[in-house]
């Protein structure tokens, strides 16, 4: 199980690491040189060095990438016998427009030693308006092994401070299926935050071979109680509702496992 | 008044023996206990300058700072007006510096800018600045690259008048405001970017929901978002000294002190108030204002006020800067006794802001209809419909006709709001001061000293948006990131121009123009006062006319470093005018560019 879960944290590093180079030589402009903005100081300090500094000013002053390493949800979830670990990661690197983020969701049973689900995206994400970022790219899921996913996705923060991700996925066998998280802040006090957060997802049409059945699947409510022992370390209990629908539902009843289940989570979220 | 070099260095190096663990400091930066009794009349005309990273001790902690000649703040530079001086920089940096004369009307290439006045000063290189300056008074001086003035590249300069001085005073200090972070201040800026209210120890809450709901939530905004970074990573300090550390000054009853204020903060906007003591300033900017008294001013980001104090009791006072959101604060002391320490205040309940700070404060409209609805349809040079409809934003200015250059605005990524419907809030003393129970300072309140020297009305005006993105930290003019900039600001030599100024952040900002001043169009008629900084305040709507004198680019940006760091800067060219005869060689030459080869 250990060597599954690290595998799995390889692919992600891996494919963040290789694909840095990328959006960094994407995020640099060049002035043309025929266009310098102003240039008077030529004349006192010659034309090659004024240049040199004034493409280093000018990148210097808004044109800065930054990258950022979050885990939303780094959690134990009270699911029966030894229970399950659940990741839900986000990184970027890039500028105020263009990004490239990477997102990589999963769980491992503690209970039977093994990862139930995993996957991660790498998506090239762009900034359409002052609170919307349009991002498109390809999920690849470790487990169940091998689908590939086109993904078209938009996250931003919507009216009233909601935090929102939606995303509709088509894999390479024609499934289209969607996801949508909304997450909320309600701070306590300037430390102590509750986070209602719900996840719903979606499909186009019964999916057998993986208990998956179409229209709406299953929702995921929950609320998570944060202390923020840092503003980019906190450790947080809660509650999350896990109810299937439909086909869904039936699937994994056939399975002999619940398809409607209250468990307890205990979890950090950290960034950096 | 004979330069001692001598004096100089001792006065810039100090003494590191004498200061033990409270860290180097120059003598004009030391406590009345350790032997400040007030400014060293030095004048000097050749000033040598190093630039360093060097350990000093700040509130009791060991940290590292980058400034001049090992000290923070750095030596105080003196000299006299109209006298040629020469400053050789040294930098023993391993990455590149450079060093701005902040209000100083210096040649262009001069100015300290790298990338616009010069290429800026290598590692191990040397740069020596040569000027003679028109004007005296109280400045400043400090880094103009990357985010050096936040670790501590700032000094303080005063030009001494050739004539006598308006301002009579037995005693001087200058208190330079400052707010250090033992934080790496790229990592600061890398936070804000992640995540731009986590420095804010204010957030709505539960028990305090305003932002959550109504107008604030639908757009997004925070009433509480009074300063990016807050008492939670700065620790403020006066002369590199926080309240622990206890700047003293002293004065002797009746006497009449002079308090030379500089903000060289990086991202604080101060209150400041002296409790029990009434101030009257009668300096702004290095310029002489009409003496007023008052009890309290806010001061923004690299701003200068001279007050003079006169204490009669014999007792401590203390002088308390404030940050504006409350999240802390800096006392140092004037007493009798050299050591004393005032009672510190208690810091006093945190502003909120208001819809006015949005630039849509609907119920202020009563009264001004036909009012400026700042429509932003293309760039245009025409006569401006709105403007013509002469009691717009300024209450206090003649009506006015300009043809009209403004950018068009559009909302998208980096800009969030455009205010609707911004204001004039010259007479308002800043956020938080509306009421307190004592007077307060107002930009409309201020009269130059003189008579203005020019007293041309402006021919046309160049409005510029101020506008951000606060969740993603974008800041900009005019939506434009200095990045992404193509085309500088435009004035001729020799013209008269009004620049409006329209804040459609929550955010107030110090905006500096470096070569010209900004004479502030607050009614003063031809005693406006003029400022090289001048603070927009949220949804506000302001209007300097400037005489474009000085040939060169010139850096225009907001003094937030964070912000200009993420784009809120732009250059104004001021483009040399055939039709005026100049002796400067040089200055002929760039009018007429063949005139090197010519014989």
């Amino acid at each position: 199980m250990i060597r599954r879960v690290a595998w799995a944290g390889a692919t992600v590093l891996s494919a963040f690491v290789l694909l840095f180079p990328l959006t960094a030589s994407a995020q640099s402009s060049e002035n043309p040189d025929d266009g310098k903005p102003w240039s008077m100081a030529d004349r006192y300090w010659g034309e090659e060095a004024m240049a040199e500094a004034r493409e280093e000013v000018m990148a210097a002053n808004g044109d800065l990438n930054t990258y950022m390493v979050m885990f939303d949800r780094l959690e134990w979830q009270d699911t029966g016998g030894d229970g399950t670990l659940l990741w839900d990661f986000q990184g970027w690197y890039g500028g105020d427009i263009d990004k490239l983020f990477i997102k990589s969701e999963g769980e491992v049973s503690l209970e039977d030693d093994e990862i139930e689900d995993a996957e991660v995206q790498a998506l090239w994400s762009r900034a359409v308006a002052p609170f919307w970022d349009v991002q498109a790219g390809l999920r690849y899921d470790l487990e169940p092994k091998g689908r590939t996913h086109a993904v078209l996705g938009l996250q931003g923060l919507a009216p009233y401070w909601f935090e929102v991700d939606a995303a509709a996925f088509l894999s390479t066998d024609g499934d289209l299926s969607a996801r949508i998280e909304a997450e909320y802040e309600l701070r306590f006090s300037q430390r102590l935050v509750l986070q209602p957060r719900i996840e719903a997802n979606l499909s186009a049409r019964d999916i057998p071979e993986l208990g998956i059945g179409s229209g709406l699947t299953g929702i995921e409510p929950g609320v998570r109680l944060q202390y923020e022992i840092r503003r980019t370390f906190a450790p947080y209990i809660g509650v999350e509702w896990q109810k299937q629908f439909g086909d869904t539902a039936d699937f994994t009843r056939a399975s002999d496992e619940d398809s409607d289940k209250i468990v307890g989570v205990v979890g950090l979220r950290t960034w950096f | 008044m004979t330069f001692d070099r001598r004096h100089f260095l001792q006065t810039s190096l100090g003494s590191a023996a004498a200061l033990g663990a409270s860290g180097l400091m120059p003598a004009w930066a030391r406590p009345a206990s350790m032997g400040n009794l007030g400014l060293p009349a030095l004048t000097g005309t050749d000033f040598d300058l190093t630039v360093s990273q060097f350990p000093i001790r700040i509130d009791g902690r060991d940290t590292l700072a980058t400034g001049v000649n090992g000290t923070v703040p750095a030596p105080l530079i003196r000299f006299r007006e109209d006298t040629p001086i020469r400053l050789n920089v040294r930098n023993d940096l391993d990455v590149d510096t450079s060093i701005h004369w902040h209000g100083l009307l210096v040649p262009f290439h001069m100015d300290g800018v790298p990338g616009v006045s010069f290429p800026g000063i290598k590692p191990r290189s040397s740069f020596t600045y040569e000027f003679s300056t028109p004007q005296n008074g109280t400045y400043w001086y400090h880094s103009h690259s990357g985010l050096q003035e936040q670790v501590g590249h700032y000094g303080p300069l005063i030009i001494d008048p050739k004539g006598s001085d308006p301002v009579a005073y037995d005693r001087e200090y200058v208190l330079m405001l400052g707010d250090w972070t033992f934080t790496d201040p790229h990592r600061i800026f890398d936070k804000l970017k992640k995540n731009a209210e986590s420095l804010n120890f204010n957030q709505p809450t539960i028990g305090n929901p305003k932002g959550l709901t109504g107008m604030w939530g639908a757009m997004r905004m925070s009433p509480n978002d009074l300063a990016d970074v807050t008492g939670e990573t700065y620790t403020y300090v006066i002369n590199g000294h926080s309240t622990a550390d206890n700047f003293n000054m002293v004065f002797r009853p009746g006497e009449r002190v002079r308090l030379r204020i500089i903000n060289a903060a990086a991202m604080t906007l101060f209150n400041v108030r002296m409790p029990g003591l009434p101030m009257t300033v009668v300096q702004a900017d290095g310029l002489n204002v009409r003496p007023i008294e008052t009890d309290e001013f806010q001061i923004g980001v690299a701003e200068t006020y001279d007050v003079i104090v006169q204490p009669t009791e014999s007792q401590p006072f203390a002088f308390v800067a404030e940050s504006i959101d409350r999240s802390g604060q800096v006392v140092a002391t004037l007493g009798p006794r050299p050591g004393m320490r005032a009672a510190e205040p208690r810091l006093r309940p945190v502003p909120v802001l208001t819809m006015k700070d949005m630039g849509m404060d609907h119920s202020s409209m009563a009264g001004m209809s036909g009012m400026d609805h700042a429509s932003m349809s293309g760039r245009t040079a025409s006569m401006a419909g709105h403007a013509a409809m002469g009691h717009g934003p300024d209450p206090h200015g003649a009506p006015v006709q300009l043809p009209r250059v403004e950018a068009n605005l559009e909302r998208g990524p980096g800009v969030v709001n455009i205010a609707a419907m911004p204001m004039s809030r010259l007479d308002e003393p800043g956020i938080g001061l509306e009421d307190v129970p004592h007077r307060t300072l107002t930009y409309a309140d201020l009269r130059s000293l003189e008579p203005n020297p020019d007293t041309r009305a402006p021919a046309r005006e160049v409005v510029v948006h101020l506008t951000s993105n606060m969740e993603r930290y974008m800041w900009s003019f005019d939506g434009v990131k200095f990045s992404e900039i193509t085309a500088p600001i435009t004035f001729m030599e020799g013209e008269r121009v009004r620049l409006t100024l329209v804040n459609n952040t929550m955010m107030p900002h110090p905006i500096h123009l470096h070569g010209m001043f900004f004479d502030l169009v607050n009614g003063g008629g031809d005693h406006m006062p003029r400022k090289h900084t001048v603070v927009v305040k949220p949804g506000e709507k302001l209007s300097a006319d400037i005489s474009a004198e000085h040939v060169g680019d010139w850096a225009f940006h907001c003094h937030l470093i964070y912000h200009m760091h993420a784009g809120m800067m732009q250059v104004v060219t001021v483009q040399p005018n055939p039709l005026i005869e100049r002796k400067d060689r040089i200055d002929a030459a760039l009018a007429r560019p063949d005139a090197e080869t010519a014989p």
